[in-house]
């Protein structure tokens, strides 16, 4: 009985996050949230499944009833969290919250899987965070003010990571964390958010050349400070970021290319200078020519990511636990490894419609400073997720950061659902610009019908508002 | 409608392009995590670091090796203590092609390990076994080995030491492959340490079949027999010779076995009497380009296509090659060496008209319920030689038989052809490797069988008589 339940829950499992999956991308067909509701209401029904489904596999191979608890918690708040949502904020994009419900889902049962503890600790973070988060797109929406401390936030920004460069704890060579009354923060994380605030604010500003180059003298202290702490993950994040909102900003394809052709002689630089870089690009080219000592996690991930074939070794089937920091930075892996390639490849693509949508508002939205904002945090989380991906599975240079949402830690938990909130304050701007366009376009037909002398459609854009119909 | 027009315009380049990017960098990484991950998963699984193979066989019990027939040739049985063993029923006879599972793998227990440990019985089953508390077997294996030839070659190889590979040249397919001295697979964990701390040339576990590197004598007149038809295509066939027992050119000599004198001697009876002085002079009448390019076609200095652990041979000759180790090398000594494996398989390519077939020992692999799981059928490796020169060659062995030093084989109820070789491997004696490489019938072959026997003596004398027993094995003479 026990091996029906989990060997055929594989299959459910895929197939629902198969279909949840397409759902997400057929989202892109329709212009307005109205329009897309009843693709919201199956992804979350398929959502629900897969967890379900999950969590039905755990209780089977482990047999203990106090999973069957925590799996109720996590429904109750899950469910709250997406009916608070369209409640509070019913202009805001349910894809995004969709999509963040469903890999903190992910994250929670890998991590049950690996660790109660952790996974109990995980859940209070999460339910933390959605408390924080829920206040976030009123706050963007409301509070102009915040665009003008562009300064503000570059010098909070360098502090924190300066602090935690001069004071900060080494965690595997790489000084990345900093304990406060207890809590044990990575201010790269947080300061990541600052810092696309600055870059929007200044980038708005920058009208002159000089402005441009002193902006980038800033980033490049951000940047500068992550590298000496060995964080080299965050280095490239914030690299990256600076890059795109420059890029977007400017529209100048000439500076994305001076960029990159500048972050190429810092890498060759970076590498000869740094021992721990040259390590981790010979154990990517060749990770198991010293696999007992630099090649060691590398190809303990490899081990994982195929060992599950497509349909995976079912959850407590595989021994993730073999993978060196598989919590953080190998939790695609773990999840490779048990749930099946197949799984984590359509988990990668939630990931991936995660970031599309994001851009999709950025590329309809006309305020310049909103539209940074918001395309910074897509390429923020889409970079981040192609770095801890790519590194696990040997397509690129291991650089040591977390998947968003899904693997363990406090600190890119919340801060990766506070851009997420962000990004959902920035869908009321935009909608609100959407009604401002409706309602000129109303005048205008107005006049020109009264000009005429005919009888002009009396239709108020509040009316409209309701029903929520975009029409430019 | 004015709407309408502004629709159209692009917002944003650079966020559609940066969009673009991502959307494509991530089906890339995608596609790559899927393919990699698949092909490589059986090398991953393999590989000593990877804890995950205990889970397999926690769950699992190791899966059969069968013969061609369906012998069984490896099991695992669980002791009294609940603990796999693995049984080997033909002991030492299988020991170094059938290989072991514990202290490392080799063998056809390392090639199939994967499938062995695997299992792919229905779920109906699993669920059966699991009430009963046993564990799942794991899927079997079916070789193309033979046990009646491998009995004969071991037998017939009897004390010495030394090598038998016996295949089939139009498959591939590895019918039998012996090498002594052999260990008791049974017991390899307990003699393990004994085995390892052996330091004597005895080496037991080394599988000479395929990875022993010897001088190939005159076996490798083959080889300087194409480069020689290569250079003279039209007139190989006018060459002649005086043979007076020995041959100097240049200062250097070459002499011939125990110094017999051949007289007056053409191409082909140069190579069925095995004449060193002459083909010493042969090897001097073919351009160095040539011979290289010989050696290069006959995969000396190359990876073989075989799955089992092998040393690779070397031969090589340049410009700057010197007159004696050019006629050293034309007969098969000096620097030169091959192991048995690639022998058989350069006679293989012969016998198949200058095509090689990819060796192999596994033909299919199943699962217990009866579902087949995977085949491996016969697979062309590469062309080694043109028919035409493959046919010459075929009749030049043919006259090894009919006129040389292969007499052994000739008048039976089947047709023979070969190659003998009495390797010489040190410089202060003359006691010699015994070589035959041949194959049979001669007209239409269908097996190829090369013997090495450490030093026994002459191949005529020694390594012949094991050929002609495995040769009447395979065509039911009793």
């Amino acid at each position: 009985m026990k091996l029906y339940v989990t060997e055929i829950s594989k299959y459910v499992i895929d197939a629902f996050l198969l279909a949840y999956v397409i759902a997400g991308f057929y989202t892109f067909k329709f212009k307005t949230e109205k329009k897309r509701k009843g693709l919201y209401i199956f992804q979350i029904i398929c959502m629900f499944a897969v967890q379900s489904s999950c969590f039905i596999q755990i209780i089977a191979r482990t047999g203990k009833p106090v999973y069957l608890f925590f799996f109720a918690f996590q429904i109750v708040i899950f469910a709250s969290v997406l009916m608070l949502f369209y409640v509070i904020y019913p202009e805001g994009n349910r894809l995004l919250i969709n999509n963040t419900c469903l890999l903190l889902m992910i994250g929670l049962i890998i991590i049950t899987r690996l660790s109660y503890d952790r996974a109990v600790k995980q859940f209070f973070i999460i339910t933390a965070s959605f408390i924080i988060g829920f206040f976030i797109p009123e706050i963007i929406y409301r509070f102009d003010f915040l665009k003008k401390l562009t300064w503000v936030y570059a010098g909070v920004g360098i502090m924190a990571i300066g602090a935690v460069l001069l004071y900060g704890a080494a965690t595997n060579g790489s000084k990345i964390t900093f304990t406060l009354a207890g809590i044990t923060f990575q201010p790269s994380e947080a300061v990541k958010v600052l810092f696309l605030f600055f870059m929007a604010g200044a980038l708005v500003e920058a009208k002159e050349l000089w402005q441009l180059f002193l902006l980038s003298v800033v980033a490049a202290g951000h940047v500068i400070i992550l590298v000496l702490s060995k964080d080299l993950g965050s280095a490239l994040i914030f690299f990256v970021i600076y890059l795109a909102l420059v890029y977007i900003s400017t529209e100048n394809v000439g500076y994305l290319a001076l960029g990159l052709i500048f972050g190429m002689f810092a890498s060759v630089i970076a590498y000869r200078l740094f021992s721990h870089i040259q390590v981790r690009v010979k154990a990517w080219l060749d990770p198991f020519g010293d696999i007992a000592k630099s090649g060691y996690q590398l190809s303990q991930s490899l081990f994982g990511i195929s060992s599950g074939g497509w349909f995976g070794l079912g959850l407590y089937g595989g021994s993730p636990e073999s993978i060196p920091y598989v919590y953080q930075d190998f939790i695609f892996s773990a999840i490779a490894e048990e749930l099946g390639v197949i799984f984590a490849i359509l988990m990668t693509l939630v990931c991936v419609s995660t970031f599309m949508m994001v851009m999709y508002e950025g590329y309809f939205l006309k305020d310049r400073y909103y539209r940074l904002i918001v395309c910074g945090i897509g390429i923020a989380y889409i970079f981040q997720t192609f770095l801890t991906i790519g590194g696990g599975s040997k397509f690129i240079p291991l650089t040591g950061v977390t998947l968003p949402l899904v693997s363990y830690g406090g600190t890119s938990v919340l801060v990766t659902i506070i851009m997420i909130m962000i990004a959902e304050g920035v869908c009321m701007v935009r909608t609100d610009e959407r009604y401002e366009a409706m309602e000129k376009r109303r005048r205008r037909m107005a006049q020109k019908a009264a000009g005429r002398g005919e009888k002009a459609p009396v239709k108020t854009a509040a009316a409209e508002r309701s029903k929520d119909g975009r029409k430019d | 409608m004015e709407e309408k027009t502004k629709k159209k315009k692009i917002r944003s380049y650079p966020i559609l392009i940066l969009s673009g990017f991502y959307v494509l960098l991530f089906t890339a990484m995608l596609v790559y995590i899927s393919v990699y991950s698949y092909d490589n998963r059986q090398e991953l699984m393999d590989n000593s670091y990877n804890t995950r193979q205990q889970i397999l066989l926690n769950q699992n019990s190791r899966g059969r090796i069968l013969s061609r027939n369906g012998d069984v040739l490896a099991y695992s049985e669980s002791d009294e203590n609940g603990r796999e063993v693995r049984i080997y029923p033909y002991g030492r006879e299988f020991a170094h092609v059938v290989g072991y599972s514990t202290n490392g793998k080799a063998g056809i227990e390392a090639l199939a390990n994967y499938y062995l440990i695997n299992t792919s019985i229905d779920l109906s089953q699993k669920v059966a076994l699991d009430t009963k508390g046993q564990k799942y077997p794991g899927d079997y294996c079916i070789t193309t080995l033979d046990v009646n030839l491998q009995e004969v070659a071991f037998d017939a190889l009897s004390a010495r030491k030394g090598a038998v590979v016996v295949t089939n040249p139009k498959t591939g397919e590895v019918l039998a492959m012996v090498s002594k001295p052999d260990f008791e697979p049974g017991t390899i964990k307990q003699d393990w340490d004994s085995l390892i701390a052996d330091t004597s040339p005895d080496a037991r576990l080394l599988n000479r079949a395929t990875q022993g590197l010897y001088p190939p004598g005159s076996t490798f007149k083959i080889v300087t027999a194409l480069a020689y038809i290569k250079e003279h295509p039209q007139d190989y066939n006018n060459y002649r010779f005086t043979c007076s027992g020995r041959f100097t050119f240049d200062g250097e000599s070459i002499s011939c076995y125990h110094g017999e004198n051949h007289g007056s001697v053409d191409f082909v009876k140069s190579f069925a009497e095995s004449c060193n002085s002459s083909f010493a002079n042969i090897g001097l009448g073919v351009s160095r380009n040539v011979f290289s390019q010989t050696l290069d076609q006959l995969l000396f200095g190359k990876e073989l296509p075989i799955d089992l652990l092998y040393s690779k041979s070397s031969a090589s000759i340049s410009e700057a090659t010197s007159v004696g180790d050019c006629m050293q090398l034309s007969i098969g000594q000096g620097a030169t060496s091959v192991t048995p494996m690639h022998m058989n398989m350069i006679t293989q390519a012969i016998a198949n008209d200058g095509q090689l077939m990819k060796p192999y020992f596994v033909s299919s692999i199943k699962s217990e319920d009866g579902k087949t799981v995977k085949t491996y059928s016969e697979s062309v490796y590469k062309r080694l030689m043109t028919a035409d020169q493959a046919r010459i060659l075929q009749s030049m062995m043919k006259e090894v038989v009919e006129q040389g030093t292969a007499s052994k084989l000739k008048g039976l109820s089947y047709t023979a052809a070969g190659k003998t070789g009495s390797a010489e491997f040190t410089n202060t004696t003359t006691d010699s490797h015994a070589w035959f490489t041949g194959f049979a019938p001669a007209e239409d072959p269908e097996v190829c069988v090369t013997i090495i026997v450490e030093n026994a003596g002459s191949g005529g004398s020694f390594a012949v008589p094991i050929a002609k027993r495995i040769f009447d094995a395979y065509f039911g003479v009793e």
